[in-house]
């Protein structure tokens, strides 16, 4: 099952888009899983997850941790620390 | 039940008439604290700041955060609004205002509420000054001190 990914702030402009639909490896179970995954894509991926710690989380708009497991997972979308208010 | 409004919207909000409406819907308040947080020019280098936002989080996080400080102090009314796009230098970036029956819990709800959406609402900040697009605004450590300070593991 593909799974929609969505990328914001310095994550996004790293990696040069704002979305896309992925395919994933069965091994390929938790959200720190796919970051680790993620960062194997090519240049551009490993600059915006070389620090895999400080990357937040969210599955179908719901934060999580890393050790969340993504199976089921509609959209998942990755980004910094949040800044607002 | 308390009145709650939360919004997430580009445009600018007027503070004042967001005040009034919260104050003719609430008429069993005592206290009404509203903050405002503005778009600092950092002693001229900054001309403006550009919002991004996850659409759909940001709302329901909003959502959440006002529900949580509606019950955990008690309110009348609470009103929350959150900026994202390009806001100069001087401009509102988020707006609260809470009601309540006595002036603690006020003051205590508008602080909760600004300390929640520091650190778990969807919005990243980018800078921009005189020579165009800068750096984006880290999340600072103290910000998740001040939101821990409320023990609530989040809301």
């Amino acid at each position: 099952m593909p799974v929609r990914l969505v990328y914001f702030a310095w994550i996004r402009e790293r990696i040069g888009k704002r979305d896309e639909e992925l395919a994933l490896p069965a091994s390929v179970v938790t959200v720190g899983d796919l970051i680790a995954h993620l960062a194997t894509l090519g240049e551009d991926y490993a600059a915006a997850f070389e620090v895999p710690k400080v990357i937040r989380a969210a599955i179908d708009e719901e934060l999580v941790e890393h050790d969340e497991p993504i199976a089921g997972a509609r959209e998942i979308g990755l980004f910094p620390p949040m800044t607002g208010g | 039940m308390a009145i709650i409004t939360t919004r997430v919207q580009s445009q600018d909000f007027d503070a004042a008439a967001e005040y009034e409406a919260l104050r003719a819907g609430t008429p069993g308040a005592g206290a009404l604290v509203s903050f405002t947080g503005l778009c600092r020019d950092e002693g001229g280098r900054l001309s403006a700041l550009e919002l991004e936002h996850y659409p759909g989080m940001a709302e329901k996080a909003l959502e959440r955060i006002a529900r949580a400080a509606a019950a955990r102090f008690g309110l009348l009314g609470l009103a929350v609004v959150h900026r994202h796009g390009v806001i100069p230098a001087g401009g509102n970036i988020v707006l609260v205002i809470a009601a309540a029956g006595h002036r603690k819990a006020a003051f205590e709800a508008a602080s909760f509420v600004m300390d929640h959406l520091k650190t778990d609402a969807p919005f990243w900040k980018k800078e921009h000054g005189a020579e165009g697009e800068g750096a984006w605004v880290e999340a600072r450590r103290s910000d998740d001190a001040e939101r821990d300070q409320w023990n609530d593991a989040g809301s």
